[in-house]
């Protein structure tokens, strides 16, 4: 068991330093930040000292090793634009990702299987047809659009929502939240839904799924058989038993939502991580671009390590069956 | 505890709904990068300063230089090198601090030291001398007609606060730096910093004491910045009547804005001027028949009305018109003629035409890319096969100055509204100081010698007759290809009344509520 664990962890490193070095590469060959860090009155000569300054000539691999041995310590260098430290700006711009994460990842499980159940147990109706050839459009969509569509009905047509921003915020000192103010509320409505409905498509099509699925076994049969009503049977006998695979992808989900955050966040003018990765790309601000991608990637990993360790928590036969193998 | 938090937000929004009418909520594409006033020299971070600081003098809405903190500027009359300034009296910064000249001479050196971004624009700077309380001497090597020009964004700071929050330094951006000032203000301009989170929302609030109060308008009371970087969004936020102010409106919603009720457009010409850059050292485009060929195929017409619809003004030359030297006569631009530029073409021996790649950003000017495509079909027509490269600016910029390229679009402002800047940048030979933005080749030792003139000729008809004649030489070159001056649009609600700057900076002193 313990080999196992330690056998995943290293896989992680491994996954990780190679996100670094890809990070670091096409990062340091994606353009020269010297241009944006000096403006159009710089001349030959300052070009050249900055460029020394900046370790930009020191050897390729000894810029890798630097990075790497830095992020080691989250120390990420300062960004070039705003000239703070970049793990200070990154946790300055992660509460709003992760409330945007976190209420589209609720919007998303609570509709997604919530349409998914009504869907599954009343095949064949117009309302069902209706959900599932919308939700289609909501998967073809790209996200951009969906957001602009939603601007421009709720804000512009409509007037109700706002269409940027995150409204009043209240600052705890670490931690800064919009779920504590009517204006911080309704900011998260609009981003929330665009970031989340293609995972709550997903959910959905999952729950689905699994309810029909669940719904043909002979357990159920027999619940109905026994005369339990109809809630009973879905609720009680149905539901518990779709909802691991539910779980477990939507776990699964929840780093892609925060890696596609980059394009709500934009939309909507969301001061979280993405947009500041979006700026850092405009401006070539290498060293927030690659804490960046290390960012997502750690919680990509992260997520994964620990899915792996609770399947094999979960479920002995993995368990047992490597085990053997290792003997 | 939460019960707390919750009753001071709702009370906290309140206080927000009822501002009054005389908030401006204005929106634009990008935030400011400090507001250490010379950490940056840049101009989002030059328009943000502005509210909060002022410099010796500055330009107004329209771009004329007004008096600011200096009431009378004068080189002395015995020593051209010598700029006295009177300074206004009974101003005071934010926080109370008397304003004279030990502010000015400290400010100005602050704005020469290393890290300064500011500097190159006081590098003819020898010594700033308070002669008293309320004049003070800059020197320059050598006279400089052009001193105050470069003083239009250079902000005045309080010495003592300075130094009692460690900041007589700016910070260096190249270097990672960041200091007390980086967040934090205290000027003398029209309204005061209440808070700010980069890249979110800065709020200020109008100056109980500012000096110009009896002079502009300043019926603002209150201003809400918030950087929208998507522009469909930024329309939506002033459509759905989120912002009162928008700049940076794109091309393609103007028309949106100025049909919807209650908002309006303000246009007007921008110190902004694109043109494509071409290699006259080597290939095909080193033959002058040839570049003259390239600039009479381009349809300068027809890239305002299809490319940029209607939104941009041709020209001949590459100088916006605010500049000193600019002149009717070298706006006016090549009419189009294909058959002539056929018959050049064959001239030179290119009648079956060449390869070139064209080098363009697609992310800078507006409708950049747009615009380098129809150049490409319009080159097709007089044989030359051009491969369109369009890259973010970020790629582009190093391609375009670092002499890779042979044909490539760039646009210039010149932010001291003379000509000189364009020659020192864009004409001059590429050499350490100069010249940084000349790839193309062109080279001349009488016009570099020319340009270095400008720099101390005090007799401004003299002076003017020598840019004239360097204007002649580009134009005989033709090294760049004019094509458009760009055109600012701001979108506004129609109770505002307010012009649109040629700088792109908006000074919310002088606007008015109808």
């Amino acid at each position: 068991m313990l080999i196992i664990i330690l056998r995943r962890l290293l896989q992680a490193v491994m996954v990780l330093l190679f996100v670094a070095l890809i990070s670091f590469l096409i990062f340091r060959f994606v353009g020269n930040p010297v241009e944006s860090l000096l403006g159009q009155e710089a001349t030959v000569a300052q070009r050249a000292a900055l460029e020394n300054a900046l370790g930009l000539n020191d050897p390729i691999y000894e810029q890798y090793a630097n990075f790497v041995w830095r992020a080691l310590q989250f120390d990420f260098g300062n960004s070039y634009r705003g000239a703070l430290p970049v793990a200070e700006l990154i946790a300055l711009r992660l509460p709003a990702t992760l409330e945007l994460a976190i209420t589209s990842a609720i919007f998303a499980v609570i509709f997604g299987v919530i349409t998914g159940i009504y869907t599954a147990i009343n095949r064949g109706s117009m309302m069902t047809n209706f959900i599932l050839s919308t939700s289609l459009v909501g998967v073809s969509l790209p996200t951009f659009l969906i957001g602009v569509l939603l601007i421009w009905l709720f804000s512009v047509e409509l007037n109700w929502l706002p269409s940027f921003g995150r409204g009043e915020v209240v600052d705890l000192g670490w931690w800064t939240t919009g779920y504590l103010t009517v204006s911080g509320l309704k900011s998260l409505i609009l981003p929330s839904i665009t970031l989340g409905l293609y995972q709550m498509t997903l959910i959905m099509r999952l729950t689905r799924a699994e309810m029909l699925e669940v719904l043909r076994q002979d357990y159920i049969r027999l619940a109905v058989a026994l005369g339990q009503s109809k809630r009973q049977v879905y609720f009680f006998h149905a539901l518990p038993n779709i909802l691991i695979p539910v779980i477990t992808i939507t776990g699964l989900q929840l780093g892609s939502v925060i890696a596609f955050a980059i394009i709500t966040e934009t939309v909507f003018q969301w001061p979280g991580v993405g947009l500041l990765f979006i700026n850092a790309v405009y401006f070539v601000d290498i060293p927030v671009m690659s804490a960046y991608l290390l960012l997502v990637g750690f919680a990509f990993v992260v997520i994964n390590l620990v899915v792996d360790l609770l399947y094999l928590l979960i479920d002995p036969r993995l368990r047992d069956g490597q085990l053997r193998k290792e003997v | 505890m939460l019960k707390h938090l919750l009753v001071s937000a709702a009370i906290l929004s309140v206080s927000l709904t009822s501002a009054s009418a005389e908030t401006i909520r204005w929106a634009r594409a990008g935030d400011s990068i400090t507001m250490d006033p010379h950490a940056q020299n840049e101009g989002p971070t030059h328009t943000l300063s502005h509210q909060i600081y002022d410099s010796l003098l500055q330009r107004d809405m329209a771009g004329s230089i007004i008096p600011s903190l200096a009431t009378e500027w004068a080189a002395l009359p015995n020593n051209p090198s010598v700029w006295r300034f009177k300074l206004r009296q009974g101003v005071t910064f934010h926080d109370g601090a008397k304003f004279d000249s030990e502010d000015v001479v400290f400010s100005l050196n602050r704005a020469k030291a290393d890290g300064s971004e500011m500097k190159e624009l006081l590098s003819s700077v020898k010594e700033v001398r308070a002669v008293d309380a309320y004049t003070v001497d800059i020197e320059t090597n050598g006279a400089n007609p052009l001193l105050v020009n470069n003083l239009t964004n250079m902000f005045i700071m309080d010495k003592g606060w300075s130094e009692s929050n460690n900041v007589m330094t700016p910070h260096d951006v190249a270097k990672g730096e960041t200091n007390f000032a980086t967040m934090n203000t205290n000027g003398t301009g029209a309204f005061m910093l209440v808070s700010r989170a980069v890249d979110e929302k800065t709020v200020l609030k109008a100056n109980p004491n500012y000096w110009g109060k009896d002079i502009y308008p300043n019926q603002v009371t209150e201003i809400i910045y918030t950087p929208i970087q998507s522009s469909a969004t930024r329309v939506a936020a002033l459509l759905s009547g989120e912002v009162d102010l928008i700049q940076d409106v794109p091309v393609q919603d103007l028309g949106r804005v100025e049909s919807s009720s209650g908002l309006k457009l303000a246009t007007a010409a921008q110190n902004r001027v694109i043109f494509l850059g071409v290699d006259t050292a080597n290939g095909p485009t080193a033959d002058l028949r040839v570049r003259q060929a390239m600039n009479i195929a381009i349809n300068r017409d027809s890239i305002k009305k299809v490319v940029m619809r209607g939104q941009s003004d041709p020209t001949g030359v590459i100088m916006p018109p605010f500049v000193n030297g600019w002149t009717e006569d070298l706006n006016k631009y090549p009419k189009y003629d294909v058959k002539m530029a056929k018959d050049l073409m064959a001239q030179a021996g290119y009648s079956n035409g060449f390869d070139i790649v064209l080098n363009c950003p697609n992310d800078r000017y507006v409708n950049d890319e747009a615009i380098c495509q129809a150049v490409v079909g319009m080159m097709a027509q007089i044989g030359i096969n051009v491969t369109l490269d369009a890259k973010p600016k970020a790629q582009h910029f190093p391609i375009a100055k670092g002499g890779e390229s042979d044909f490539y679009m760039l646009g210039w402002g010149v932010p001291t509204f003379d000509s000189h800047y364009i020659f020192n940048f864009l004409v001059h030979t590429q050499t350490e100081n100069r010249g940084s933005w000349n790839p193309t080749g062109y080279s001349n030792a009488d016009v570099d010698a020319m340009i270095v003139s400008l720099e101390s000729e005090t007799d401004l008809a003299k002076r003017d007759a020598t840019i004239a004649k360097i204007w002649a030489e580009i134009q005989k070159a033709q090294m760049y290809l004019p094509i458009h001056n760009q055109v600012l649009n701001w979108g506004m609600r129609d109770n505002i009344e307010f012009d649109v700057q040629p700088e792109d900076q908006p000074h919310f002193q002088f606007l008015k509520f109808k």
